[in-house]
């Protein structure tokens, strides 16, 4: 153990820096990709329960073998570059998709403390990196040099960039009533339990958040970008493959990233949701006391409950027209974010501040 | 200065939403249509043809082939048309079973549109609902028929055969348990009659399940309302029948109109539409299988009460039974001329249509007097509706593009025969 320490220390020290981030790096994005692999899973099998059907259950124990057998599947298939495409951008596309993506974990804060890069601008940056991924899907939808795609990219563009508004706009309600953009900060802001949680004061700003944030990502009812029965599969209609296969992990990152948020924001991220005497008596019971008391575990739960959401939505709604989206995004959540944002204002500088317990 | 071109885009013949074999050439200005361009005969296989040169009953499984959703209707528009010719009325209880099985593929039919439309525009529950319902009418085909889709039962002069007595069952497997089969089969135990009786009694609250999914929901209504209309003049003009032309406000329905078999025994009522557009034509088709339920209801009824000959006892038309044959040198001979030679029907010419799920479907036959058609002509709903798609589509974007193509109830079957 001695010699171990020794010969760590021997090393430069921004070597160490080095081995200790791309070893929190691992850390986080390892599980993030079995998460993704595994979500695809639950996908089905939640969808099919509720479409009174089995769905997958036949590779390994309860199906649990699929994702992995998915994933085999499509790492043997050939990535085909059709002729006419600009094989470059073709080929980066995907990757600019996910990397804003898997980026935007690093400063996400899984428990008190327990985050990659305690960054002060925690909310711009992921505000920031989650409308990089629009760009790899324009470029995507622009090198294929398909009808279909382009159609897909440019509604895919307009329609990120309308809630992209709407939904900064909500984060700004979020980071007045929170006082800080620093997300570890902002969570501990909605301490107190499940009063304290900016869901009840931010109502409003909530529902317009989670609703952009289902659009963002493009899922059901707002995939237009992908609307399988207009466009057939919209702006990755050409690609195969692993290619496919990143823009299909990349849009299920988006999806944990945008209820791992929501629960951040709005649900008191890794706070317990009971409060005072409840919580001190809860968690001084011996052996389990430690579930009611904060931590990672609330946070991945109150995730989990929202992905769930995405979920739901998908089985249940028919999907948007490309225009009403845009009506929806630019006539109704604007307004109403603007509107509440006034309120929050009047409420904070009359000294009226129902978030401060 | 550029040049400002539209866009067209090739939609279909492999699209997932163009029901089958559609080739739309759309003509873009940005997502709104300017024009639809429907190219048709991707499915083409001659069948009016093939019917030329086939005793006429030998072309009863062409006509399955032609709508492959509803099948048994359109058989009966063809079967009528040799009745007519020959003058050959089927015995009552033929009569009944022939409306309840219309109706029966008449839910079949509407439950694959619902699912497919609904699926169009992006609700993908309805659709398995639908099909889980279809299994168990699918279910009732094949007890009658032996076929699950392409059942050739309606013959000139009856049906094939009465109704069976038993319900196909469930049987164990490495995949159902014992209590999986029992509560599969709880409904089949009695015979075919008491398992289509327990169907009408519970799917209108099936209906009701479809119709929670969709009828209120805001994105369906933004989706379907005003959407595709038509105008009630304009319906008429295009040659528009069956649901297409209730949903625009005008009540004809073959089946109340001219009344073929037993309709006018039956009580039901014809919904119409007011706006014409897709939702109304969508309220109008799911009316319509409750209406179909109650028909099947009545019929289920009479058929208990009624038991009696399924088939003409005129064996010029309709062969004679396995019995008689044996003993009997006359049946025998009936038997084989039906079989090798078919049926010959006096000359002349006779057009009889069918209140078809889809609209009026009509078979316009000439006979020669040989025992093939001289010429057999049919007249698909589908066909108007698909050539009216243009007038329907136009300023109208993409997605609602789709919406109109599945309102249609476009089966490529019928158009291209």
């Amino acid at each position: 153990m001695e010699l171990a320490l020794q010969i760590w220390e021997w090393f430069p020290l921004w070597f160490r820096i080095l081995v200790e981030v791309l070893a929190k790096i691992v850390v986080i994005v390892v599980p993030l990709m079995i998460a993704v692999a595994y979500l695809t899973l639950a996908e089905r099998r939640v969808i099919g329960f509720m479409q009174v059907r089995m769905g997958p259950n036949r590779v390994g124990p309860r199906g649990f073998g699929q994702p992995i057998a998915d994933a085999l599947k499509l790492l043997t298939k050939e990535v085909i570059v059709p002729t006419n495409a600009t094989r470059f951008l073709f080929l980066i596309a995907p990757i600019l998709t996910l990397t804003p993506a898997l980026a935007a974990w690093a400063v996400i804060p899984f428990g008190e403390g327990l985050v990659l890069a305690d960054i002060d601008a925690g909310l711009l940056y992921v505000l920031a990196l989650t409308s990089m991924g629009v760009y790899g899907v324009i470029i995507a939808g622009w090198a294929s040099n398909s009808k279909y795609a382009f159609i897909g990219a440019l509604r895919s563009a307009a329609q990120i960039v309308a809630y992209e508004i709407a939904m900064g706009f909500a984060l700004v309600g979020v980071l007045m009533a929170g006082g800080s953009l620093n997300l570890g900060k902002i969570v501990e802001a909605q301490s107190g339990g499940f009063p304290g949680w900016f869901v009840w004061p931010l109502l409003p700003l909530f529902v317009v958040y989670f609703i952009s944030g289902v659009a963002e990502t493009n899922r059901a009812p707002f995939d237009v970008a992908e609307g399988e029965s207009e466009i057939v599969a919209g702006f990755h209609v050409e690609y195969s493959g692993m290619a496919f296969a990143v823009f299909f992990l990349a849009e299920y990152a988006n999806m944990i990233l945008i209820a791992a948020l929501t629960a951040m924001l709005f649900c008191g991220g890794w706070l317990s949701p009971f409060w005072g005497d409840w919580l001190a008596t809860l968690s001084a019971i011996p052996l389990i006391g430690w579930v009611f008391a904060g931590g990672v575990h609330w946070f991945l739960l109150k995730t989990a409950f929202f992905l769930f959401c995405f979920l739901w939505f998908r089985a249940t709604f028919p999907r948007y027209r490309y225009d009403q989206i845009m009506r929806l995004g630019w006539k109704v959540f604007l307004p109403i974010t603007i509107v509440w944002l006034f309120v929050e204002g009047i409420a904070i500088v009359a000294g009226w501040q129902p978030w401060l317990i | 200065m550029a040049e400002i071109r539209n866009y067209t885009v090739n939609f279909g013949p492999q699209h997932p939403a163009a029901h089958g074999v559609l080739r739309l050439v759309l003509e873009m200005d940005g997502e709104v249509v300017q024009r639809a361009d429907p190219h048709i005969g991707l499915l083409h296989r001659g069948t009016e043809k093939l019917a030329e040169t086939k005793p006429y009953n030998q072309s009863i499984g062409y006509m399955d082939r032609l709508d492959y959703v509803s099948m048994m209707c359109n058989e009966h528009g063809y079967v009528l048309a040799i009745e007519k010719l020959l003058g050959v009325k089927p015995p009552l209880r033929a009569r009944y079973i022939r409306v309840m099985f219309d109706e029966i593929t008449r839910i079949l039919n509407h439950l694959l549109w619902l699912g497919a439309h609904a699926l169009d525009i992006g609700a993908m529950t309805v659709f398995l609902y639908c099909f889980r319902e279809r299994e168990d009418l699918m279910d009732c085909y094949e007890a009658v028929s032996g076929a699950r889709l392409h059942a050739t039962y309606y013959r000139p002069g009856g049906v094939a055969r009465d109704l069976p007595d038993a319900m196909p069952q469930y049987r164990e497997s490495r995949w159902r348990g014992k209590h999986d089969v029992e509560r599969m089969n709880a409904n089949r135990e009695g015979s075919l009659l008491d398992f289509i009786g327990d169907f009408a009694a519970r799917f209108p609250g099936l209906i009701d399940e479809y119709e929670t999914l969709l009828t209120d929901n805001r994105i369906w209504k933004q989706r379907t309302v005003g959407i595709g209309v038509v105008t009630p003049e304009r319906a008429l003009q295009l040659g528009f029948t069956g649901p297409m032309l209730r949903g625009s406000g005008i009540a004809w329905d073959l089946r109340k109109k001219q009344p073929y078999e037993v309709y006018r025994e039956l009580d039901f009522d014809i919904p119409i539409g007011t706006n014409g557009d897709c939702y109304d034509r969508y309220l109008v088709r799911v009316e319509e299988m409750r209406q179909s339920t109650r028909i099947i209801a009545q019929c289920v009824d009479w058929l208990r009460a009624n038991p009696g000959p399924v088939i003409s006892d005129d064996y010029k038309v309709a062969p004679p039974s396995r019995e008689e044959m044996k003993g009997d040198m006359e049946a025998l001979i009936h038997h084989f001329k039906l079989f090798t030679e078919g049926l010959c029907i006096p000359a002349g010419e006779a057009y009889a249509a069918v209140e078809h799920p889809k609209g009026e479907f009509g078979a316009y036959l000439i006979s020669d007097g040989a025992n093939k058609p001289y010429r057999l002509k049919i007249r698909a709903p589908g066909f108007a509706h698909l050539s009216a798609l243009d007038e329907m589509a136009r300023g109208h974007m993409l997605a609602d593009v789709v919406a109109i193509i599945g309102t249609q109830d476009i089966v490529f079957g019928e158009v291209d025969r």
